[in-house]
């Protein structure tokens, strides 16, 4: 039976299963147990499970983080939500350093069951060091994978699986998705959760995209369909690894690729899937790989400038037209 | 206590709270967006500090420094335009409520990433320090912020270094929804400096009194070289955190409480005003900082109850007029947050 839900309760739901599926999963963060988590996400857990498995910290990201995976070391399944991306910049070494290293230099003898959620995009007038969009930064560390789910079922999905791997997984949210609405059907059998989702179905253009983009290509998709083009919208669902098989075959059938990312252009992620797909499809493509990326700023404060500094229905469709006409 | 500094930090007080109701209401009727954190009930932290500074010494503080800024002397209107990300906003529109910067006031940022403040304050310290200037920096903080390492990594290089610091711990008790005793395991923030043999003190962050000479001690010590100082102001926000917290974590007696008995305007109205409140007033509020302070008032007759109204009057008209400037200011466009982003490259032309 699918359920209409937010994307903050199927995170919400995810943990409530697996907190009580396995005594070993705890949940850290600032306000994540008696608030219920900044965004909603740990809401009526704390009364359920107690103080051990939810735990309120400190301001001390580099700290409670590094606790994660000293937590993981000890058999711990711990999920850290850090309140935003920004703030991980002081649990980088953490994320980094340890929990990415300590697996590998160990020679193999440590699982590392950490999961880190988060959420990195651009909010409303959050303004420059809360509107950072990192996941280039995480993307480039041998150690860690990165999933980006973009809807409520992916979401579930992909939290469960995170709470499950032995590997360190970043879950990499949006503050503008929390709060969006989407089908849950907890019954579904989940795909890996690095496999990118083709969303919609078309023969003119690849449009490959991720988190909050997603919902914009297929408004764009939409428009585009209006005008005769034809485009197929993939959600990457991953970071890290890249589900590369599945745009390929993509590519295969339109030779036009379009990335849009939310994140700026110059040596960001949509550079990385560009030149990874045209080492692979070269010969595939009719047109230059383009992108639609946000311009190279931090976010301005003031609501009309943050709007045009990232990409909006409109550019997607004009880049599209541009490469099919 | 001289009569017109009274005076001017009751007005500021004063200011203080209008501004920061009318922000809210702005936020409610969509002219601000953003994270809007907001300061009713700790004005006399910023007010009792930053009237006992000099125009020399430095100010960094946090993303809960509207009145930081206004007491330092940027005009309402050019606050109130930044909230409203305008043109003519301390910062043009580009920082918003969290990063009002003004560098002729050396007012040296609102920093959004909590435990910022010590190391760039620590910083402009060194400056000063190697300079050999009698300047000092303030430094203004949360209890929350205090289990940040840059805390305990700033205290201890501005102790190493003699570093004419002022640490200002702006105690609400509150980490977002975490109450002090479930984030700190000790809830005394200025028992933390003699670890790094820093003089600290526990203040009454209600009394801008208070705040004032104790500001004035601290300073006097900074300025003849003997490195930084700790206060740590006990306050309360009489808010949510932001105006996206609705505070519900927070017992309502607890409000309650603060609120009738602790408000600082109230106090500062009380140590200013003669015969305000009445003795009957007085009487019936009971136990609590306005009774402490009733023998002061009667005493001082700073200020009469019709001049009170009037200040209260000229102070809501500033803030309407800091309103209507923001509004008239255009919006900036990319060019201004290409400048922004540019501005150090000067001349240099890349390729
Ligand atoms: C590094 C970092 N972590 C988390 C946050 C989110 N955050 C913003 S304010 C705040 C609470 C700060 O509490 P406190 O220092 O007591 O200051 P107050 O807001 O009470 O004045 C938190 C957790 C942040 N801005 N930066
Ligand atoms: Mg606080």
């Amino acid at each position: 039976m699918a359920d209409e839900v937010y994307y903050w309760q199927a995170l919400n739901r995810a943990l409530d299963m697996e907190l009580a599926a396995d005594d070993s999963v705890i949940v850290l963060g600032e306000d994540v147990g008696l608030y219920g988590g900044s965004y909603r996400v740990t809401e009526g857990l704390y009364a359920k499970y107690g103080e051990w498995r939810l735990r309120d910290t400190p301001i001390s990201e580099g700290s409670f983080t590094g606790l994660g995976v000293g937590a993981a070391l000890a058999g711990l399944r711990p999920v850290v939500e850090i309140m935003t991306i920004n703030f991980a910049l002081l649990a980088f070494d953490a994320i980094v350093n340890m929990a990415a290293k300590i697996p590998f230099m160990s020679g193999g003898q440590f699982p590392m069951p950490l999961a880190v959620r988060m959420p990195g995009g651009v909010a409303k007038q959050l303004a420059a060091q809360h509107s950072q969009r990192l996941e280039q930064m995480l993307m480039n560390v041998p150690g860690l994978r990165i999933a980006v789910p973009a809807t409520p079922q992916d979401a579930w999905w992909q939290l469960r699986q995170a709470i499950r791997s032995d590997e360190p997984i970043i879950l990499l949210e949006h503050e503008l998705l929390y709060f969006s609405k989407g089908k849950l059907e907890p019954q579904r059998e989940a795909p890996p959760m690095h496999r990118a989702r083709v969303h919609r179905k078309g023969a003119d253009l690849t449009i490959i995209t991720w988190s909050r983009m997603l919902d914009l290509s297929l408004r764009a998709a939409g428009k585009l369909a209006e005008k005769g083009i034809e485009a197929e919208v993939i959600d990457l669902r991953s970071l890290r690894p890249v589900d590369w098989q599945c745009c390929a075959a993509s590519l295969q059938k339109t030779h036009r690729l379009l990335v849009v990312e939310e994140d700026s252009r110059f040596a960001r992620a949509g550079a990385e899937i560009c030149a990874g797909l045209a080492e692979r499809c070269f010969y595939e493509l009719d047109a230059v790989p383009q992108r639609v990326a946000a311009q190279e700023i931090p976010i301005p404060f003031n609501a009309a400038l943050e709007a045009e500094a990232i990409p909006r229905v409109a550019d997607i469709v004009a880049a599209a037209e541009g490469m099919c006409g | 206590m001289e009569p017109d500094l009274m005076k001017t930090m009751l007005r500021d007080m004063l200011l203080a709270r209008a501004f920061e109701e009318r922000a809210a209401q702005e936020y409610a009727q969509g002219n601000i967006a953003g994270f809007l954190h907001l300061y009713p009930g700790e004005e006399a932290v910023a007010v009792g500090v930053l009237r006992a500074a000099e125009p020399a010494d430095y100010i960094v503080s946090t993303y809960r420094e509207h009145v930081h800024a206004l007491v330092r002397g940027i005009p309402p209107g050019v606050v109130m335009a930044e909230l409203f990300g305008r043109k003519d906003g301390c910062c043009g529109g580009m920082g918003g409520s969290m990063h009002l910067f003004d560098r002729e006031r050396r007012f040296m940022g609102g920093y959004a990433i909590v435990g910022e403040t010590f190391p760039v304050a620590a910083g402009i310290g060194y400056a000063v320090a190697m300079r050999g200037l009698p300047e000092a920096v303030i430094c203004f903080f949360g209890d929350g912020a205090v289990n940040q390492g840059t805390f305990h990594e700033s205290l201890n290089m501005a102790a190493l270094w003699k570093l004419p610091v002022l640490f200002v711990c702006e105690n609400n008790h509150y980490q977002i929804g975490t109450e002090i005793h479930r984030h700190s395991a000790v809830a005394e923030v200025h028992k933390r400096a003699c670890a790094y043999r820093i003089p600290a003190k526990r203040i009454d962050g209600m009394d801008v009194l208070a705040v004032h000479d104790a500001t004035i001690e601290a300073l006097e010590q900074i300025r003849v070289g003997n490195g930084p100082q700790l206060l740590e102001c006990e306050t309360y926000r009489f808010r949510g955190h932001s105006m996206a917290d609705p505070g519900s974590y927070r017992p309502r007696v607890e409000l309650q409480a603060f609120e009738s008995n602790e408000d600082p305007v109230k106090i500062a109205i009380a140590e200013t005003v003669a015969g305000y409140p009445s003795e009957e007033q007085i009487a019936a509020a009971g136990s609590g900082n306005i009774e402490r302070l009733s023998g002061e008032l009667q005493r001082s007759e700073l200020l009469t109850v019709a001049q009170l109204e009037a200040m209260k009057k000229e102070v809501a008209e500033v803030v309407e007029e800091a309103v209507r400037f923001a509004g008239n200011s255009p919006e900036p466009v990319m060019a201004d947050a290409r400048a922004a982003l540019d501005c150090n490259r000067h001349d240099e032309v890349l390729i």
